[in-house]
């Protein structure tokens, strides 16, 4: 086989060049990683992703490829052992919808909830419940959203991760409770644990201290 | 019957719900169309859709997928018959996907902009943001397209479905705002692609017409201001 050159911009801090991080391992991909710097991005960020200038960007064999989502499914349809993705269309559509909504759902609110105060706070709070118990919903007994082993939704609720250490970081009550959701909770606790997936988090007090820097102004006046 | 055993929910206005009607057609699969009315949406929607309770969905042997790219690559997988709608290399379809998420969660958001913008100053403002964005598609359309009529190459494929779905509603916005948004100068490539784009046979019989698009374009908005302006009139004596 030809020699392949794998690249992945990325910053430690990032949920989204984590998740390519895990896609890459669970396929036993080698690659180089390039840790950026977001105020002062390097010219090869620059020139491989144009259009937005953000990380992740995998470059393959020259070619970038840029969107976590994007890259994760360049990644599994191009080593197509361990696949991320269901086979089955159906599957797959429902794979690639649980992963929408938890961009452009959980995430926002989750984005919010640490900044915000209050009535307000409490209501972005009531949705992130609200969004969990719906991915509740698509989990109930399986090990992991991908099954028996970590698939595309799994990689892509990791956001989950930052919102809880963000809430630890605050001293927030976490809205990812064992009592109200034991099934996202008995999930998450998994997915720590699991071999692959651990080597892709954040280190947990160097975590914390960047999200209290982060989101400590909100401290003050809660 | 095999036309029921897929059904798509959908609006006529929609442009997510155009690209199922396009995709459909483009592999020659017979549907039956249901018009969801989205004032008072019907339970089946509200049954298909739990989450969102949006249009599109499509439901085939009475599993309901939501989502329109979700549900373009659906029928392209289920379908996989030619004529195909993404391309079959990794890297090509990761280019079209790229493609797709900035024209839904940028330019689309800048046209939607278009409408909420108040005074004229902001009005221009997002009027030139999206002339912008359709700038950088047209970079775009000259590398995929190669030469050729469409993203897709010789065919209408999945970025030109992407895009074309919203032809009227530029069109409405281009009208509304007496403006050239797709300039023929700044965009020839996409200004000759959308000709063809509307003329191709998977589209012409589904796209609505544009000036009835606009008709209720106009409708819709003149309800909001009038519904706006009696919230912000005072109270009654």
């Amino acid at each position: 086989m030809a020699e392949e050159e794998v690249k992945l911009f990325g910053t430690w801090a990032s949920p989204f060049s984590r998740r390519i991080e895990v896609a890459l391992k669970l396929k036993g991909v080698q690659y180089e990683y390039i840790e950026e710097n977001l105020t002062n991005k390097s010219p090869a960020l620059l020139n491989y992703n144009p259009v937005h200038k953000q990380i992740p960007v995998l470059v393959h064999n020259g070619k970038p490829v840029a969107e976590s989502f994007v890259i994760m499914e360049y990644v599994d349809e191009t080593w197509k052992h361990n696949p991320i993705l269901p086979t089955d269309p159906y599957e797959k559509a429902m794979a690639r919808f649980w992963a929408k909504y938890i961009d452009e759902k959980l995430w926002p609110a989750a984005k919010k909830v640490v900044v915000t105060k209050g009535e307000e706070q409490k209501g972005v709070i009531n949705e992130i419940q609200q969004q969990m118990k719906n991915l509740e919903g698509e989990l109930k007994e399986k090990t992991f959203f991908g099954g028996e082993s970590i698939g595309f939704v799994d990689i892509a609720a990791n956001i989950i991760i930052w919102l809880v250490v963000a809430q630890e970081a605050l001293g927030m009550d976490q809205i990812l409770d064992e009592e109200k959701l034991p099934i996202l909770h008995g999930w998450l606790q998994r997915l720590l644990d699991d071999a692959v997936f651990k080597e892709c988090v954040p280190p947990k007090e160097r975590h914390l201290d960047f999200s209290k820097v982060k989101f400590g102004s909100s401290i003050a006046s809660k | 019957m095999a036309g029921s055993e897929v059904k798509v929910l959908g609006t006529w206005a929609s442009p997510f719900a155009l690209r199922v009607h396009i995709a459909l057609g483009i592999k020659s699969v017979k549907y039956e169309w249901v018009e969801e009315n989205l004032e008072a949406k019907s339970q089946l929607l509200l049954e298909s859709n739990p989450i969102n309770k949006q249009v599109p969905v499509l439901i085939h042997h009475h599993k309901p997928i939501c989502e329109s790219l979700a549900i373009l690559q659906y029928i392209d997988e289920a379908w996989p018959s030619a004529p195909s709608i993404l391309p079959s290399d990794p890297y090509h379809r990761a280019v079209a996907r790229f493609w797709a998420a900035y024209i839904d969660h940028k330019w689309f958001t800048w046209l939607k902009g278009v409408a909420s913008a108040e005074g004229a100053e902001a009005k221009k403002a997002a009027l030139d943001q999206v002339r912008e964005g359709l700038v950088v598609v047209e970079e775009a359309f000259g590398k995929c397209s190669k030469g050729k009529d469409f993203f897709s190459g010789d065919r209408i494929g999945y970025l030109d479905i992407v895009l074309g779905c919203f032809l009227g509603w530029l069109y409405v916005a281009e009208k509304r705002n007496d403006v050239k948004l797709l300039d023929e100068e700044k965009m020839p490539g996409l200004a000759a692609w959308a000709i063809k784009f509307c003329l191709e046979g998977a589209v012409k019989d589904v796209m609505p017409d544009k000036d009835e698009l606009l008709d209720y374009a106009n409708m819709v908005f003149q309800a909001m201001a009038k519904a706006k302006a009696k919230l912000n009139a005072p109270p009654n004596n």
